[in-house]
């Protein structure tokens, strides 16, 4: 596999750079995932946590000089898409029959 | 090999009529069932016939391969049928009386309930009989003797709505358990040493056996088959289900536990004569065994009112001289005795079954008397008997029964008189049961006789009737207001057989079978002593002498003889106490244990234990795990984190990822 990137201007940017922030992006999307309490928030962070997944993705394929991990972020954005039609479509019958979307009230499946 | 003779089709033919009778005999006229019934038996009799006549002389072992039953590495069974002389007799014997007996039950179980059931049960038993006797190799052998043993069960719970008929039914089906565990493992070893279950090939390896060798191994397997013979046979200390198994109808009394599958036993342990020929000690255990039977069944005949029990003791006496018989070598006249002991026991059942019908179901002897000139065939043929058992030349009863007490005379003297004691007796209770029932005066009918024999009655109770759809043939000639009806002959269809038998029982002497027998099972002609026929002379003479004494001439007699030697009387009254004695040291012990230890403590204790704290220890985990699914979204969400930083804590710690 013959191909090189061609070179981009903020080639100058280290690599730790684009790791900090997607650390720094992943553990917001797990801070509003635990802590936020309406549905649609948390939901956001999860896209959030997929999308820090899918920075270090590209920066380790761009530093790596392989197409292999902008590959993978096009997977986890196909599955992210599908996982938006799904929980979208949960969080609104969710709102249809409760009429609320607080996490902590939709409790009902439990022992 | 001879051209076949289509050997299948003897025991085939009875098994066909048990599965028409019994799917379809319910269903069908009592003529139609008693006609397939007998015509199954009498064709399997008149083939054999033609079969014997073909074959001839016999000379060498007819033997027919149908398939290879088993076959299992080294071990190969094959579903073989073979005829030798041996075979020929029990072949005539079980089919020729098979079939008189059919014919006599179909007169006997006439206004009885679950007429096909039993004529199913008897061709049954045919069947597995005859494959008892064909089988050519110890495997098959031991299906014909379980079938045998099943049917034995069946047929004498028949009247299973009384409780005494189904407890000895079980009781004879659990002790023969016994005696075909010792079967069994007899069987285990003769494969080890001899490495097939073939008769062929075992008896053609034993008999070249050196004696020197597996001496011990050889006894050992013999001593197993004796336990094996002497539950089938009913010898001591088995014999204690013979007795109870009277509680059948009485022709089953008569085919099965007198004339053909109690003599199983003494069959097996003379088809094996060249194993137990290379095993002096366990030869002599069975002599001892099959005297002390004689002599202590005899004694117990002694003293019984149940004419049917008499008959019983009876057969386990005579059962113990075929032992005698085996024992000290004279095979031949063990078989001899099978057959004389075949025509005139068979005989004896049937007259007292044509008795009890005569007295409508009485069968205890004091209610009976003075019967000779009302049933006069009855009392005719049962005279054959008498004199063909106590062993009154020239009939059937002496010349069998004084070969094995010769051939016993020359072996050990002991033995000898022992058994000529128990002639005597033999003779003394034939004689009783006789005088009891035909002289004197009639002393019946029993006044407490309103079905409370205490369990040794031969009824068919309308209970029984009902359970099998046959309310409509209640018993309206039999059971209450025994006193009022006549004491009439009983028809011709039972009648003719005890004809039969009678003349079979005067002549069956001059069969000679020790002689057809010689090659397989060896000559048994003892020198006729005179002293030892001079004693048998006086055995039976003594026996009839004294029965006439006590019982015609000065009827107090016994009484005043019962009160004298009270402890004795009762003793033997009581048959020594063998079933009490049974009962408190092993079937109390097994009872109490099975149910201290084995419900409350294993079954209950272990087992329930077990499986109920696999259960509570479930419920316990699970209860605890429980409070995990709290239904709270943000609670798993934290679960689900822990576990990753977890995931990966523990990765960079044990290093999965460098």
């Amino acid at each position: 596999m013959d191909f090189t990137l061609p070179p981009l201007p903020i080639a100058a940017i280290p690599m730790s750079a684009y790791l900090i922030l997607s650390a720094i992006l992943f553990g917001l999307g797990i801070c509003g995932f635990l802590f936020r309490r309406n549905l649609i928030t948390v939901f956001m962070s999860i896209e959030l946590m997929l999308n820090a997944v899918n920075l270090s993705f590209v920066a380790f394929s761009h530093q790596m000089k392989q197409a292999d991990g902008q590959i993978y972020s096009f997977f986890v954005m196909v599955v992210a898409a599908a996982e938006a039609a799904v929980g979208l479509a949960i969080i609104l019958t969710v709102f249809k029959n409760r009429e609320t979307l607080e996490v902590d009230e939709v409790d009902n499946l439990k022992l | 090999m001879a051209e076949s003779q289509q050997l299948w089709l003897i025991p085939a033919l009875p098994l066909l009529g048990f599965l028409i009778n019994s799917t379809v005999g319910r269903k069908m006229s009592k003529q139609f069932v008693s006609f397939i019934a007998i015509a199954s038996v009498v064709a399997s009799f008149l083939w054999v016939a033609k079969t014997l006549n073909a074959l001839g002389a016999l000379e060498q072992p007819h033997v027919e391969h149908y398939f290879t039953w088993i076959a299992s590495g080294t071990f190969s069974v094959g579903f073989d049928f073979s005829i030798d002389r041996l075979t020929s007799i029990m072949l005539l014997v079980v089919t020729g009386i098979g079939s008189l007996i059919h014919i006599y039950a179909t007169g006997y179980m006439a206004h009885e309930g679950g007429y096909y059931r039993f004529f199913a049960y008897l061709n049954l038993f045919m069947f597995f009989m005859l494959i008892l006797v064909l089988a050519a190799n110890f495997l098959l052998l031991f299906v014909g003797w379980e079938g045998v043993g099943l049917c034995s069960y069946l047929l004498i719970g028949f009247y299973f709505l009384e409780k005494f008929a189904g407890d000895a039914g079980k009781k004879a089906f659990i002790v023969n358990r016994v005696g075909d565990f010792g079967f069994s493992l007899a069987m285990f070893l003769v494969f080890i040493n001899f490495g097939s279950l073939d008769f062929g090939t075992v008896f053609g390896k034993a008999a070249t056996l050196q004696p020197e060798h597996s001496a011990g191994m050889i006894t050992a397997i013999c001593l197993l088959l004796l336990v094996g013979a002497a539950g089938k046979s009913a010898q001591i200390p088995l014999y204690v289900w013979l007795p109870d198994a009277m509680a059948g109808p009485t022709p089953v009394s008569a085919l099965i536990h007198a004339a053909t599958m109690v003599t199983a036993g003494v069959y097996m342990v003379c088809r094996s004569s060249s194993l137990f020929n290379n095993a002096p000690i366990a030869m002599e255990t069975v002599a001892i065994v099959g005297t002390a039977t004689a002599f202590f069944a005899a004694t117990m005949g002694l003293a019984q009112n149940d004419i049917k029990k008499v008959f019983a003791y009876s057969t386990v006496s005579q059962l113990g001289y075929m032992f005698l018989g085996a024992g000290v070598g004279a095979y031949s006249a063990g078989i001899f005795h099978v057959v004389t002991h075949a025509f005139f026991k068979a005989l004896l059942f049937l007259g007292a079954g044509s008795v009890i019908m005569a007295c409508h179901h009485e069968q205890d002897m004091r209610w009976y008397g003075g019967l000779r000139k009302k049933i006069p065939v009855t009392f005719g043929t049962l005279c054959c008997a008498w004199v063909a058992i106590a062993g009154i030349p020239p009939f059937s009863g002496y010349h069998s029964k004084d070969a094995i007490l010769l051939a016993a005379y020359e072996h050990a003297r002991p033995l000898f008189w022992i058994g000529a004691l128990t002639a005597a007796m033999t003779a003394f209770y034939v004689s009783r049961a006789m005088f009891l029932t035909f002289f004197g005066e009639y002393r019946g009918p029993n006044p407490h006789a309103d079905h409370g024999h205490g369990g040794h009655d031969d009824h068919a109770h309308g209970d029984d009737h009902a359970a099998h759809g046959h309310a409509d043939h209640a018993h309206k000639d039999h059971g209450h207001g025994h006193g009022h009806q006549e004491i009439k002959e009983s028809p011709a269809v039972m009648t003719i057989p005890l004809v039969i038998l009678a003349l079979l029982s005067l002549g069956g002497g001059f069969f000679n079978i020790p002689d057809w027998l010689e090659p397989v099972l060896g000559s048994s002609h003892a020198e006729h002593d005179p002293t030892a026929v001079a004693v048998l002379y006086a055995t039976f003479i003594l026996g009839i002498g004294l029965a006439y004494v006590m019982y015609v001439l000065s009827p107090g007699l016994p009484d005043k003889l019962a009160s004298t030697f009270k402890g004795l009387h009762t003793l033997i009254y009581n048959k020594y106490f063998v079933d009490e004695v049974y009962d408190v040291t092993i079937i109390h012990p097994i009872t109490e244990g099975s149910r201290y230890f084995l419900w409350k403590g294993v079954d209950a204790g272990l087992i329930d234990g077990a499986v109920n704290g696999a259960g509570s220890v479930s419920r316990w985990i699970g209860g605890g795990l429980r409070q995990l699914q709290g239904g709270n979204i943000r609670s798993y969400a934290t679960w689900v984190v822990a576990g990753a930083v977890f995931v990966v804590v523990a990765m960079s710690v044990w290093g999965g990822v460098r």
